[in-house]
Formats: C-alpha cells, structure tokens, sequence
C-alpha cells in the first residue's frame, strides 16, 4: 500500500485504443504484492505535471492496467510517456464492487461514455470466474460505434456465448450488426436476467445511470440489487482534502462504489 | 475546583514559565489591523486595551481605556493556519541516475504554547483533530505539530456582535481542551489547570487564592458576554437543510456572493486542501505541495472536462449545507462553532446565521426528486 508516498511504476507496455485513449500497462517496482479490489483507483503521478486518480482497469500477467483518456493537464502528457519510463503511483483508494457478495446472481452490467473502467474491471473478473455468477449481461452505450473501448474484449465476451452483450449508440444512423441504435437504457428491455436474483452494476455519466434506475424499477428491480461508481475531484485519496464529497460522504473513502439504496437521496441532484 | 489568582505583574511569569518548559509563545498580537497569532517575546505584546468592532463585512480594532489584553474576541485566524498550514511540502520527487525517486517530507513540528484561545478555537481544534486524526489516514502533519501544543485559553468577558458560539455551545466559556485557562478581570487573571502540564506550569507562577469577589466578577463577566446578538438554529433544526436544496434563498445568496472563498479561508474547522506538483527549473525535482482550498472555487470540484458546482448557487449551497448539516453525519456535530469570522471577513456581508435562519424558515417546499 502506497497512501502518502507514491511508489515507482515502468510503463511496461502502451495501447492506443482511440485516438486520445490510451491503455498503460504498468510493472511496480515492488517485490509486495499489490492488493486492490475491482472499482479502486490509483492515483498516477507523472514527473512534474502532478497526480490524476485514475480507476484500475485490470490486471494482467504482474501488470496493473489503467486506459486514460488524455483530456487534462496531466493526462495529455501522461500518456506520452514511453515504454520503459517511470511514473508514480499512490493507491489503491477506495471501496470497490462486493463481487464476493454478489456470487451466485445474475449480474447486469451498465455502462455509457468513456468512463467504464471500473465497471471493465468487474466484468474481466467474473468472467474468469464464470462459474460462480449466475447469467452475465454487459450494456455498454456510446456515442459512435468506434467509440467502444476495448473492441477486442467485448467481441470475446459476445463469442463466448456465456455473456449476453448488447451495444447501442446513440448518435448513429447506421445499423450494424449487434448494435442498437439509441441509449444504453433502452437496451435493458432486451436483457435476460433474473430481476428478483440480480446484482446491477453501473458507471458512467450520472444522467445515463438516473435513466437506468428508472428502467430497471419498471423492470422490478429492487433499489437493492444495485451498485454505482461515482465519479468526483480525488485529489488524496485518503477523505482528507475534500474535493470528493457528495453529501455527507467523501467518494474517495467511502465509495467510489455505493450500494445504491445509501446515495439515492443525493443523486440527480444538480450540483451537488 | 478551586480557582487561584494571578496578579497583572506577574503575566510575565507565565510567559518565562512556558519558555522555560521549551515552549516557543505564540499570543495574540495587533498586527495590520487585526488580531494575529504570532511568536509572542514578552506580555508587553500583546493587544493591551484593543478589542474589535465587528458586524457583517466590516472588522475594525478600536483601542479602549480598559488595561485588558484579551478584550478582543476574535481575529481572522485561530490556530487553524499553525497545524494544517497553508502551504506544506507533502514529498518530493527526483530523477537520479537510479530513475525516479520520491522521498516523504519529515514532519517538523515546533513546540508550541498559545496564549488567549477562545472556547469557539478549542472546539475548532476539536473538530478538525475528528477530520485529520480519526479517519483511516492520519494527516502526518497535523499530527505531529498537534503533539507538540501547549493551550493556555482565555475565557471571553464579552462578545464581538458577530459572535453566536453560546447558540452554538461552544462559547463563551472553555470547556475543555486547554491546559490553563483565564478568565481575565482588571487587576488580574483567574487561573484554572486543566492538565498536569498546565499544572506543572502553574506550581511555578506566584498565584494567591481567588476571593469570593474576584470569582462573582469573572461570573459577570462571562454572564456579559453570554448576551449574543446572533442565534444559530439548533443541530436538529440544521439537519434539515437538506431537505431545502431547491429553495429559491440560494439564488438570492448566489447574487450577492463573490465567491471570494474568504468564509472558508477564515473558517476555523474548514479543511479542503488542494495539490499541485511544483518543478525545479532544470526539471530534476519536483515537490507535491499542498494547499488551502475553497469549496467556492470552480476547480474545486472539476472531473474530467466538466464542473460539478458550475454556479455559486450550488458553491454557497455546498459550503453552507456542508457545515451544518452534512458535517453532522460525518463528524457527529455541526461544522460551525460560533466564532462568527465568516460573517465579519465577508466582503459583501453574507451572514451565515441569517441565511441559516431564512433557510430553515419555512415549511420544505414539496421534494419533486423524491
């Protein structure tokens, strides 16, 4: 555990997944083992530019993998750096899914935009964990067909006929196969899972998950059943400095995955 | 307790008595215009006579004929700035011919004796001790200088017009967390202990027992300063603001406020901090600095290409549903102690108290968010 003090990391290895959109693979250089749950963040450090909190997107042969989307003042050079450079990293922060709770469910998956990782991360895992989950549903929406992450991942994930993947994009007008047209919400009517023995669990943008929880009540769902990950300022880690709160709770320490039934007073609020 | 007495001419045997003990004396002192904390070098220093003339937006320092030091009740900083600083050096980071390594900053706390805080600056330190020591991760910085902390409060013998800490509870008295305690009259100090450090310090000073009269004056005196213009409604009246997130008195609050972040910075229990990595010129070291910050800022709550609180509304919103009610869920008490510095550093003369009030005012109009 790294809390205060970042630890170095090498770039091991280097993805473009779109334009803009980089997967880092990262070798620690620490004999300790490095132990996080799926839906924790690290905060990443680059040389001079500064931290930036970032979700574990998996881990993969020693390597802890993180995709970026190079948007700020040190994301954009962050992911610049080469193979064989070296980079800080403090973590891992945060509360992430309860997949060991949910073992023996249905699971549904929710996802839109870019910022999936967390949710990513849960699927890889009970994927190669595919016997203690019950039916295994992955909803991702996007804008444009090419903006779905990880292509490669989700055309595994439909082939292996043990997952039931649907994709819509919302701002398409051409068909394709396996995609919808339209919002990731609207995909859920054609999901198959067992909404009184399911576990939903959903990132994204706040506006698209207000719509799936809609959905899913009508679909009876229990509040229950379903897990967030919020996305907030994180700039310790550690529900010190206060960026992160939401309500009464620092999404740092105390989430960034909530058990939706604790925030539902606090979502969809404006501004908060 | 019994109290005992320490006459005027021999304050300074206090003093030498914290510096004998290795005490470095920090006591309230007139500087630009205020009343600051500074390294106190003898009594002489301190704000004989000044107290402050307070309201919303407006702090001025009158000098009175009274030969009192503590007659003043607040200046624009407690001891907030002395343990969670305002700029501190978290670690550094260096290129070295063996790749990149970060060193942590060692804590280097000074040991410190304050003179003169009030019963709203201890119950501050109270609440920031909740916020920096007693979560999963100890703020290293805050805990090493709070070890190192000698308090000898005051207790207030009257009350600035800004002032509400008796709504509060935390005022005008000390109730807890110092090691000696004054109630200052006209020839002299009471003085109680309120641990053995405090103890051993006051066995070295010449006190005489307090009589009768000198204990009913430092009464009337504390009695004087219980009569407070401003009313903070109750915790359990606060909590409620958060079923008053869409009435329309934030917009009201939003127009005048400037989002100057003032409130926050002269807040006692305020705690946001920022970091940012500074780099030497020939891009060999860099230190990860953290900083004071404001809620009211717009970066404060900035994710990836958008701004959560865009409006001063939501900022206003944020700051004051934060510290008095939300702050009651996380920390057990409301954020707000009474000190009132909130409403005399506002520049436009947004007072908390009167918002609070005019908030909590009128029925919660219906919850269309259910």
């Amino acid at each position: 555990m790294a809390e205060f003090l970042p630890m170095t990391a090498t770039l091991a290895a280097k993805k473009m997944e779109l334009p803009g959109v980089h997967t880092l693979s990262l070798a620690l250089d620490t004999q300790l083992p490095f132990d996080f749950d799926f839906g924790q963040f690290n905060m990443l450090y680059l040389f001079g530019a500064g931290e930036v909190a970032i979700s574990i997107m998996g881990w993969d042969q020693g390597l802890l993998q993180h995709t970026i989307r190079a948007v700020g003042r040190v994301t954009r050079p962050l992911v610049e750096l080469e193979v064989g450079q070296q980079l800080g990293l403090r973590g891992p922060f945060g509360r992430g899914w309860p997949l060991a709770q949910l073992q023996g469910r249905d699971l549904v998956f929710i996802t839109a935009g870019l910022g999936c990782a967390p949710v990513v991360a849960a699927i890889h895992h009970v994927v190669a964990n595919r016997d203690q989950y019950g039916r295994i549903v992955i909803l991702q929406g996007v804008k444009h067909h090419a903006d779905l992450l990880w292509q490669a991942q989700y055309r595994r994930w439909q082939t292996l006929g043990e997952c039931q993947v649907l994709l819509a994009a919302s701002e398409e007008h051409r068909h394709r196969r396996r995609w919808r047209l339209g919002l990731v919400t609207e995909l859920l009517e054609l999901a198959e899972f067992d909404s009184g023995h399911c576990a939903v669990l959903m990132c994204g943008p706040e506006i698209m998950m207000l719509a799936a929880l809609k959905q899913l009540a009508l679909q009876q769902v229990d509040d229950d059943a379903v897990y967030l990950s919020m996305e907030r300022n994180f700039q310790c880690g550690q529900g010190l400095c206060g960026h992160c709160q939401l309500g009464p709770y620092f999404v740092c320490k105390d989430g960034p995955v909530f058990h939706y039934p604790q925030i539902k007073p606090w979502l969809g609020r404006e501004g908060l | 307790m019994t109290r005992r007495f320490l006459p005027h001419r021999h304050l300074q045997r206090l003093h030498q008595a914290l510096v004998q003990a290795g005490f470095e004396v920090i006591g309230p002192q007139v500087k630009d215009d205020a009343i600051l904390f500074a390294p106190l070098n003898n009594i002489d220093e301190l704000p004989w006579g000044w107290q402050e003339q307070a309201d919303a937006g407006s702090y001025r320092l009158q000098h009175t004929a009274g030969r009192r030091a503590f007659a003043w009740n607040t200046g624009p900083q407690g001891l907030k700035p002395w343990l969670f600083q305002p700029r501190q050096v978290l670690w550094r980071a260096e290129h070295t011919e063996e790749g990149l390594r970060f060193r942590a900053v060692e804590p280097e706390p000074r040991r410190l004796a304050f003179i003169g805080l009030r019963g709203c600056d201890l119950a501050a330190l109270a609440i920031q001790d909740r916020h920096f020591l007693d979560g999963p991760h100890a703020d290293r910085f805050y805990q090493a200088q709070r070890q190192q902390l000698l308090i000898v409060a005051v207790n207030c013998g009257r009350s600035a017009s800004t002032c509400f800490c008796v709504s509060t509870g935390d005022g005008p008295e000390a109730r807890s967390g110092f090691d000696l305690l004054l109630d200052e009259l006209d020839d002299g100090y009471l003085l109680q202990t309120g641990s053995e450090r405090g103890a051993a310090i006051a066995a070295q000073l010449p006190l005489k027992n307090a009589s009768g009269t000198q204990v009913s004056e430092a009464k009337a005196w504390l009695a004087g300063a219980r009569r407070q213009q401003r009313v903070m409604p109750s915790e359990a009246e606060l909590v409620q603001l958060v079923d008053r997130l869409d009435h329309p008195r934030w917009q009201q609050v939003a127009e005048r406020c400037l989002a100057c972040g003032n409130c926050t910075s002269v807040c006692p229990t305020c705690f946001c901090s920022k970091q940012e990595a500074e780099g030497d010129i020939r891009g060999r070291q860099a230190e990860q600095v953290q900083r004071w910050d404001s809620c009211f800022s717009e970066q404060h709550s900035y994710i990836t290409g958008k701004v959560v609180r865009a409006d001063i509304r939501h900022r206003y919103r944020q700051w004051l549903v934060h510290k008095l009610a939300t702050w009651q869920q996380q920390f057990g008490r409301s954020g707000c102690v009474g000190c009132g510095r909130c409403i005399a550093w506002c520049p436009v003369a947004i007072d908390l108290v009167e918002e609070a009030q005019a908030l909590l005012a009128d029925k919660p109009q219906e919850d269309e968010h259910g």
